[in-house]
């Protein structure tokens, strides 16, 4: 699952590149074992939030890896019929409530999502990733104190990778940190190593187990490392190249591909699954680059049902005169 | 009349949704106790604490969990205490609620009610007093409603709540107490629907909300002087029903708007807007815009009346636009 998030955002990264991939495109190529983790104790009738971040937590949820490829290359059947891209990934078939532009948004629809689902007496859970960044705007707050209060079945899981955007999360938070804020609000909390895919999938699993047997909101506070800059585009000068050369010493994937290694399996076979997962996002492309852009008259569709764009709105007209009065 | 009041027809309306589909809701603070203006009364006591919930002072979250809500399929009633207290929660509104649909190509909905009490009541100063329609309409992805009597703030809050995409309805403070005709069924209104309150051949008056009532009022005192004013409630602000106001206007060839908001960069002025682009040539007056100067509503009784337009100024603007 990791190769397979890795190999995605790698061909994102060069789809940007070669100018078939636009906007906003936010990595998580170092933060992979969270979503991998997390998401091995999820259902399908499970639903996430997610961040801007977001190919990862799809991805891991089960999202339609082509439909995502299509999105992003702005194509027709694109998860989101090119209206999303990157910063917008969404896949309702599978729980995906979508990726979302505004730091901090997904932590109150989370809250209402597993309201939403136990007053519709559905067994299931939300999960709302979020950064680090995010516990510094009010809906943190606000969404931890509700779902402690409605004891709804909530996993907040922090991808704590110590940067918000170009600046060091640190120098902006005062405190003990997010775990100590969650367990303030009364949000049981559990700090790992995030980049520790077994960590994640453990304490993941325990938590969520909690969770299931009605036990209330947890926190996962994981600490990882964006080994990219805040965007595709951002060559994240504001960071020392010593930190980063030894953040990738700790890559997730390379840590587990090494215990691995050592717990006697083959390395062929190491590579056999990133070759496995390289090719399956190749053919995504593949087919991203052949598919039709969509019509531009799908920009109006979608809005909402009444009080539609009226007709011929694209073209600036003004509203027509009811025909007895249009001589 | 028969005593049904428009407070009594909110409360109706929203008891006998969550009679009829187990999948509404409504959320906000102290809807246990009936809620600001006892619009809620009774309702938790009937429905149960998972039905009418009593939230945290958390705006951001009371609109953010209600996206959440409804994109799982349950249909959430959002109570905002007061509109002026939405703008806490303006993010939840307009990134999320509003785009949610259109953002993630149609695989979400997010049928969900937003009640926002506007207007000016009881000396009640600059953040309680809002009236701040022209930001949600301006806002694609928002159904936008006002009712201005009691049985439309039955059937239009009966239709907000069946209608699938998000609602931000408007009622208005000055109005809970409103005595008028009981609707003559348990319909909701059609969304996008005028009423003509009166109708007059010398001038148009397009209002919604509060002000339908100050144009009624301005009408009768301007009939007293011969002109006869037509009076039209708009009744949803988004979708707004352009084909009744232009047909009247065709018929009129003057129109005034009064509204109680700010006039300036106010909904007024697209309905100005709209009107002179299709009938410009056909005017024989210049459209005036009525609404409120561009200052926070005092809360000294002088200085909330310098806010508010009024039956006279209203009646001055008719018989002078027909003299």
């Amino acid at each position: 699952m990791m190769w397979r998030i890795r190999a995605f955002e790698r061909a994102a990264e060069a789809g940007l590149a070669n100018g078939h991939v636009a906007g906003a495109v936010h990595m998580s190529i170092g933060q992979e074992a969270v979503a991998a983790g997390v998401s091995a104790h999820l259902i399908k009738a499970d639903v996430i939030a997610s961040t801007h971040r977001g190919h990862g937590h799809s991805i891991a949820k089960g999202a339609d890896l082509h439909g995502m490829m299509l999105e992003l290359y702005g194509r027709a059947g694109g998860s989101c019929g090119g209206k999303g891209g990157s910063m917008h990934i969404a896949d309702f078939d599978v729980g995906m409530l979508g990726a979302n532009g505004v730091v901090g948004a997904g932590l109150p629809i989370a809250v209402g999502a597993a309201q939403g689902l136990r007053l519709l007496g559905r067994n299931a859970i939300a999960v709302c990733y979020f950064g680090d960044g995010a516990a510094n705007r009010g809906p943190f707050l606000e969404s931890l104190n509700w779902a402690a209060v409605f004891r709804l079945p909530v996993l907040f899981v922090c991808e704590d990778n110590s940067w918000s955007a170009t600046t060091r999360t640190a120098t902006m938070s005062a405190g003990p940190g997010i775990a100590a804020r969650a367990e303030s609000l009364g949000v049981p909390a559990v700090s790992i190593d995030g980049n520790d895919v077994e960590a994640v999938d453990e304490t993941a699993g325990r938590l969520i187990a909690d969770i299931r047997a009605g036990g209330g909101p947890r926190l996962l506070h994981a600490r990882t490392y964006r080994l990219k800059g805040h965007t595709v585009t951002d060559p994240a000068p504001y960071r020392p190249a010593e930190e980063v050369a030894a953040r990738w010493e700790d890559d997730p994937i390379a840590r587990n591909a090494a215990e691995l290694k050592a717990l006697g399996l083959d390395e062929d076979e190491i590579a056999a699954i990133e070759i496995a997962e390289t090719r399956r996002i190749a053919e995504a492309v593949a087919a991203a680059l052949a598919a039709p852009f969509p019509e531009t008259a799908a920009a109006f569709d979608d809005v909402q049902d009444v009080g539609r764009p009226a007709p011929g709105a694209e073209r600036g007209l003004a509203h027509p005169l009811p025909a007895e009065h249009a001589a | 009349m028969s005593g049904f009041t428009y407070i009594e027809g909110a409360r109706r309306a929203l008891a006998e949704e969550l009679e009829r589909d187990p999948r509404v809701w409504a959320l906000g603070e102290d809807l246990g106790r009936g809620g600001v203006f006892k619009q809620y009364d009774g309702l938790q006591a009937r429905f149960g604490e998972t039905r009418v919930v009593d939230t945290p002072i958390s705006e951001a979250t009371i609109m953010g969990a209600a996206v959440g809500a409804a994109l799982v399929g349950s249909r959430p009633v959002v109570e905002m205490r007061f509109s002026d207290f939405a703008l806490c929660a303006v993010d939840e509104l307009v990134n999320q609620a509003a785009k949610n649909r259109f953002m993630f190509g149609g695989q979400g909905r997010v049928p969900l009610v937003v009640r926002q009490p506007i207007g000016v009541w009881r000396s009640s100063g600059a953040q309680h007093s809002q009236s701040l329609e022209s930001w949600w309409v301006h806002i694609p992805g928002l159904v936008v409603t006002a009712p201005a009597t009691p049985a439309d703030a039955y059937a239009l809050l009966k239709a907000a709540i069946r209608c699938d995409d998000p609602v931000v309805h408007l009622e208005h403070k000055a109005l809970w107490p409103l005595s008028g005709a009981a609707p003559e069924s348990d319909a909701p209104a059609e969304l996008g629907r005028a009423a003509i309150r009166r109708p007059g051949r010398d001038v148009t008056i397009v209002a919604w909300s509060a002000a339908v009532h100050e144009a009624l009022e301005a009408a009768r005192l301007a009939a007293m002087e011969g002109v006869e004013a037509e009076v039209i409630d708009l009744r949803s602000l988004w979708p707004w029903d352009a084909d009744c106001v232009l047909s009247s206007v065709a018929r009129t060839r003057r129109l005034i708007v009064a509204q109680e908001a700010v006039r300036d960069a106010g909904f007024g002025a697209e309905i100005v807007a709209t009107v002179t682009e299709a009938l410009g040539d056909r005017l024989e007056a210049k459209p005036v815009r009525l609404g409120a100067p561009r200052i926070p509503v005092g809360y000294s009784a002088p200085l909330e009346a310098a806010y508010r337009v009024g039956p006279d100024n209203i009646a001055r603007a008719i018989t002078g636009m027909a003299a």
